[in-house]
């Protein structure tokens, strides 16, 4: 308590964030009946003693515990009569926030008279004033007589202290400022006037409905919940409203789809972090070779993270190309103004773009993306193995060439290690590492150290043809390709695959990571597995490769892509060649289809070790791969689905169309033993 | 003392081996009317006496006042024929020409050789101009240092101009661009064309501001983070300020700003003193709102410096030269440094970083020196500095340094006013601070002085001024 101002300080001592928990929602309460019954005290202010987060939102753990929907209907109960304390306080209070809040952090410091904060992340503090979230704004200090993060926060309490004086005598006008829709008095005064009749709001309703079910493809239940909450609210006033909205916040909670993402939120979390300890170097100096698509996407992520980066090409056009792409990579970032014009170039000193191998002596590893033939690749490993220092680590960017193969002619094959980034490399989260037998443990470490620096989430998988992602891949693509020739159109399969959640419709992702690309998988795959790869014709996608038709990057492929141009149409002459490797349609069930052998080759390669665990399986599908979020991945998605159930489709699949479905031991193994689970 | 004495010896210039007790003595009486020195003068063998023979400047005005007509070049006009007139100096004596400016006019980007043909020197005598911000002068007087030092020259005026009453403005990118291919337009209906794409956006004018190229943030928004980082409080702010102006008006009225010359302003009267000095109340300057970070914001128009039109110039010779002119100098210019810093966090933090430099290298103590001063840029800026010279954790933490090295005592800073209230113009400031450390030598009867000052681009100064034996 300073004078008049009380002063409430949050901080989990258990937690690097404050979250909604119900213990701090007890103490709260406790709180906040001592400062009324104090007549002292005539306001109020909340402030966090986290540097960085206000309240992170509601306690994911205490959700978990819950087993079920009443519980977690209690739970939210609580938490609403504390924001109702909190809102209808006597006294003023100034929320003082300090880095994130988010979720329950925001209602919190929503009702409160005065709010204030100040760096912002998901919204930048500057935006959430516009939008009338916030009314005052803080800067973050820089270094003074005590640590910058200490004194901001003492100076934020200070602010806010004299902001909730004011209030409490009224020499601030507490006046809420509307977000920008109700800025204009004669716009909200229609608005209201239009609000009035039940007609509209149902229109209103269904409008936001029709959207949310665009968005979701109704996969996601809570949009539409939310709505029903709102909807509740504002027909039958809002004590109803709450009612429903703690009722269907306690279904939810149940929900396999709410189970699936804080499962994958609880994998990202992991999956930050470096299992492999620290490595003995820091990599400071990074050569990557080849500025195509990926070489320059790589370069754009290292040299905003202070890397210094070299950027070889052969040719000066290649190079000019991939420096282009970078600049106008974090140029972009410049215009949404996310990082300042200075800090752009001061970036982009960190990018030496060179022909030559000049500096490669002073690099502490080598990222190579030179184009995927196993005889370049050799080729090149020779010639920079000749240049660099001895504890230099090359790392091959491949998706699909085994690194064991490429790391045959290495002089130093525990230096080796695969590095599979996915493109567009800045904005896929996902990075997957590969080790051989003979990498060494301090070389996984210095990659994914690396990995975690660039901002990626990582799995690390064993070697083999296709590691993990591209081997689940293919086979989905090649059934993808069937389906095709089968004379399901391109626009139908997209379709039929965002309809079960995937973000992007196999066809479009076909074109995305490039015919050619596709072509050369599939032939590789195909040989080292042999039939279980089969389904659709290779000579399809090579004879589109032939004509051109490369994907998005040569403007045909499934698509006719034209810049400028959102809208994309078929391309009837890849129709045509599907329409001469033409099949007869066997099976409908398209989707399953195409899922479960995503699946079974996930779970083939949790069985073979090339997966450590399960986790890092959901996580590369769906962040390296897109596997539908909502199901949490692959090896959720058998837990949730049942082993035993999608083992049934395949073997109906395997009479029509063969070995390609034939479901693997382990997904067999839990399909005979229900108790068995991938996650417990 | 005995260490201390013992030191003397070496440098000291009537120092006798067999005799060491008149030394003693000899010392004792110096010291008797002085505090101790640790050293008795930074004269170092083999290396050049560089003298300041003078110092002028202009009246300094509150821009868009009196000078309002006049071009800058005007302004480093009438300060170097200040200069000429007050030495004496034959114009053609002069062997080299450097002067400072911030916000350039672009008819004279070299304002310096533009301003000394206008002022009668010989067209002889070379001249460049230098740009560092607030230190553009500092820069423009250690460029002089470094080219006598290096027995370039014997005698080098340097100075400062700045001119707030006009400043580029300039056409949009879009409208620049549009102009310069309307000149390289051939046909007719090329030029309507483009003409045509004009847009009424296209008219928008871009205006300078004082804000970094590198942040986007405005000088005064920083300071005003920096006193909110080092604790500094709006009465702390406004009490400095009005300290300054105080000072400032009991200087002038005393008439120890000896340094300002008369100027007869074409069209206008003779001006002859600035016009930014108002010492206010506390009360009255606690009324103003913040004006850079609202509303919670310390810093005001009170406590800031105003945008000032002024020029400065000084004569600065080999000391061999000077006394050969028949000069008596008023000041040896010593020791210097340059420092740099973050720009954002610690854009005005420059003396903190630059005075423990200058006076390590000069083998002084911050007690050694008798007279301060330090350009005022905001009053919160100059706590905040004073607070972090006084930090201990600031030291260790920020400039790898084992302690503090203290902050000086009032009674030597700044004590004829400051950039507060005498008024900042920018490149013109640094002559004036390093000609106050001499008069005020002179006049207060010290031997050591320190000039230190911020500038945009998170850089600092510091210069050890040494007072010519009377």
């Amino acid at each position: 308590i300073k004078g008049d101002v009380a002063v409430v300080r949050m901080n989990d001592p258990n937690s690097r964030v404050n979250t909604l928990s119900t213990q701090m929602q007890r103490e709260m309460t406790e709180v906040m009946d001592e400062i009324w019954g104090n007549n002292a005290v005539q306001s109020v202010v909340l402030i966090s003693s986290k540097p960085g987060s206000f309240i992170a939102g509601a306690d994911l753990n205490m959700i978990q515990a819950c087993t079920t929907a009443e519980e977690v209907t209690g739970l939210s109960q609580e938490g609403q009569r504390m924001f109702e304390k909190v809102e209808k306080s006597p006294k003023p209070i100034v929320a003082a926030i300090n880095g994130s809040c988010l979720g329950g952090g925001l209602e919190l410091g929503l009702p409160s008279a005065f709010d204030m904060i100040l760096t912002g992340r998901s919204i930048r503090a500057d935006k959430a004033k516009k939008m009338g979230l916030v009314h005052q704004l803080v800067d973050t200090l820089g270094p003074g007589l005590k640590s910058p993060e200490e004194r901001t926060i003492e100076y934020l309490e200070e602010v806010a202290v004299e902001a909730a004086r004011g209030l409490a005598k009224k020499q601030i006008p507490l006046t809420k400022e509307k977000g920008l829709m109700q800025s204009n008095y004669f716009l909200a005064e229609i608005q209201d006037y239009v609000m009035s009749y039940p007609f509209v709001r149902q229109q209103i309703y269904n409008t936001v409905q029709n959207k949310v079910m665009k968005q979701t493809k109704g996969l996601y239940p809570a949009p539409l919940k939310i709505i029903e909450c709102v909807k509740a609210g504002v027909e039958q006033g809002p004590t109803a409203g709450y009612l429903v909205e703690s009722q269907h916040f306690g279904k939810l909670a149940m929900t396999p789809e709410s189970k699936a993402l804080i499962g994958l939120y609880h994998g990202q979390v992991t999956c930050k972090k470096n299992r492999f300890g620290t490595p003995e170097k820091e990599v400071k100096t990074l050569a990557i070779l080849g500025a195509g698509l990926m070489g320059a996407g790589i370069a754009q992520v290292s040299v905003d993270k202070g890397f210094h980066t070299i950027l070889k090409d052969t040719t000066l056009e290649g190079l000019s190309r991939g420096e282009q792409q970078v600049y106008k990579g974090l140029n972009d970032k410049t215009k949404k103004k996310s990082i300042t014009s200075f800090e752009r170039d001061s970036f982009l000193s960190n990018l030496t773009g060179q022909l030559d191998y000049n500096g490669f002596n002073k690099a502490d590893m080598i990222i190579e993306a030179v184009f995927e033939d196993l005889s370049i690749k050799h080729k090149v490993l020779k010639e920079v193995e000749a240049m660099i220092p001895p504890h230099c680590i090359f790392a091959t960017n491949t998706s699909a060439l085994p690194i064991k193969d490429i790391a045959a002619v290495s002089k130093r094959p525990e230096k080796v290690i695969g590095m599979h980034y996915f493109s567009p490399v800045d904005k896929m989260q996902l990075l997957e590492i590969i080790t051989t037998d003979k990498t060494s443990k301090d070389t996984t470490a210095s990659a994914v150290a690396v990995g975690l620096k660039q901002g990626k989430v990582i799995i690390v998988v064993g070697d083999g043809p296709g590691f993990y992602t591209t081997r689940c891949l293919a086979p989905m693509l090649a059934e993808a390709v069937r389906v095709l020739q089968e004379g399901v159109d391109p626009k139908k399969l997209d379709g039929l695959t965002t309809g079960f959640g995937f973000p992007v419709g196999a066809a479009t992702l076909a074109d995305e990571v490039g015919i050619d690309v596709a072509a050369h998988v599939a032939e590789d795959l195909g040989k080292a597995f042999g039939s279980r790869f089969g389904g659709g014709n290779v000579e399809v996608l090579k004879t589109m490769v032939e004509k051109g038709f490369k994907g998005r990057k040569s403007g045909k492929g499934c698509y006719i892509y034209q810049p400028g141009l959102k809208r994309r149409d078929v391309n009837t002459e890849a129709l045509e060649i599907l329409e001469s490797y033409k099949l007869t349609s066997s099976d409908s069930d398209v989707q399953y289809r195409l899922v479960s052998r995503f699946v079974n080759e996930a779970v083939l390669c949790l069985q073979e070790g090339i997966l450590a665990n399960p986790v890092e399986g959901d996580i590369g599908a769906v962040f390296g791969l897109g596997f539908p979020p909502c199901l949490g991945g692959p090896f959720r998605f058998v837990d949730s689905f049942g082993a035993d159930k999608l083992v049934e489709k395949m073997r109906k699949f395997e009479e029509v169309f063969g070995n390609q479905f034939t479901p693997c031991q382990l997904l067999l193994d839990h399909a005979k033993d229900p108790s068995k689970k991938f996650h417990k | 003392m005995i260490r201390a004495s013992k030191k003397e010896k070496c440098t000291f210039h009537f120092h006798n081996t067999t005799v060491n007790i008149f030394v003693g003595l000899f010392l004792s009486v110096v010291f008797s009317n002085h505090t101790a020195k640790s050293k008795k003068t930074l004269a170092k063998p083999g290396v050049k006496n560089i003298v300041l023979v003078d110092g002028v400047r202009t009246p300094f005005l509150q821009s868009g006042t009196i000078y309002a007509d006049l071009m800058p070049h005007d302004l480093a006009r009438a300060a170097l024929q200040g200069l000429l007139n007050r030495t004496g100096l034959p114009k053609d004596a002069v062997d080299y020409i450097v002067y400072g400016t911030v916000i350039q006019e672009v008819k004279t980007s070299n304002v310096a050789r533009e301003a000394a043909l206008g002022a009668g020197f010989s067209d002889k005598t070379p001249a460049h101009t230098v740009t560092m911000a607030c230190i553009s002068s500092n820069q423009a007087m250690t460029t002089a240092v470094g080219l006598i030092a290096a027995g370039q020259c014997d005698a080098v005026v340097a100075g400062g101009v700045e001119f707030m009453s006009d400043v580029p403005i300039r056409h949009s990118r879009r409208m620049r661009k549009t102009m310069l291919s309307l000149n390289k337009a051939k046909t007719l209906g090329a030029r309507l064309s483009l003409l045509g794409s004009i847009r009424l956006a296209h008219l928008a004018p871009e205006l300078p501001a004082v804000a970094e190229f590198s942040t986007a943030e405005t000088m005064g928004h920083s300071a005003d983070r920096l006193a909110a980082a080092f604790g500094v409080s709006r009465l702390e702010q406004d009490e400095f300020a009005l300290r300054s102006h105080t000072l400032a008006k009991k200087a002038q009225d005393s008439g120890l700003l000896s340094d300002v010359i008369s100027f007869k302003v074409p069209g206008k009267d003779i001006v002859s003193k600035d016009n930014g000095i108002r010492p206010s109340t506390m009360e009255q300057m606690a009324k103003l709102k913040p004006a850079f970070i609202k509303p919670h914001g310390t810093v005001t128009a009170a406590n800031s410096s105003f945008l000032t039109d002024g020029a400065s110039a000084v004569l600065i010779m080999s000391e061999e030269k000077a006394l050969a002119m028949g000069y008596k100098p008023k000041a040896y210019l010593r020791d210097f440094v340059y420092v740099s810093q973050d720009p954002k966090d610690q854009l005005l933090l420059g003396p903190t970083y630059a005075t423990p430099k200058v006076l390590e290298k000069s083998g002084l103590t911050l007690n050694d020196i008798d007279v301060f001063e330090f350009h005022e840029a905001f009053a919160g800026q100059i706590m905040a500095n004073l607070k972090a010279m006084e930090s201990d954790w600031f030291a260790q933490t920020y400039m790898g340094r084992k302690t503090k090295v203290g902050a000086p005592p009032m009674e030597k800073f700044n004590s004829w006013g400051g950039s507060l209230s005498l008024g900042h113009p920018f490149a013109a400031t640094g002559c004036r601070l390093v000609t106050t450390v001499a008069h005020r030598l002179q006049k207060e009867g010290g031997q050591y002085g320190l000039v230190a000052a911020c500038a945009a681009g998170g850089q600092g100064h510091a210069m050890v001024i040494e007072a010519y034996p009377q």
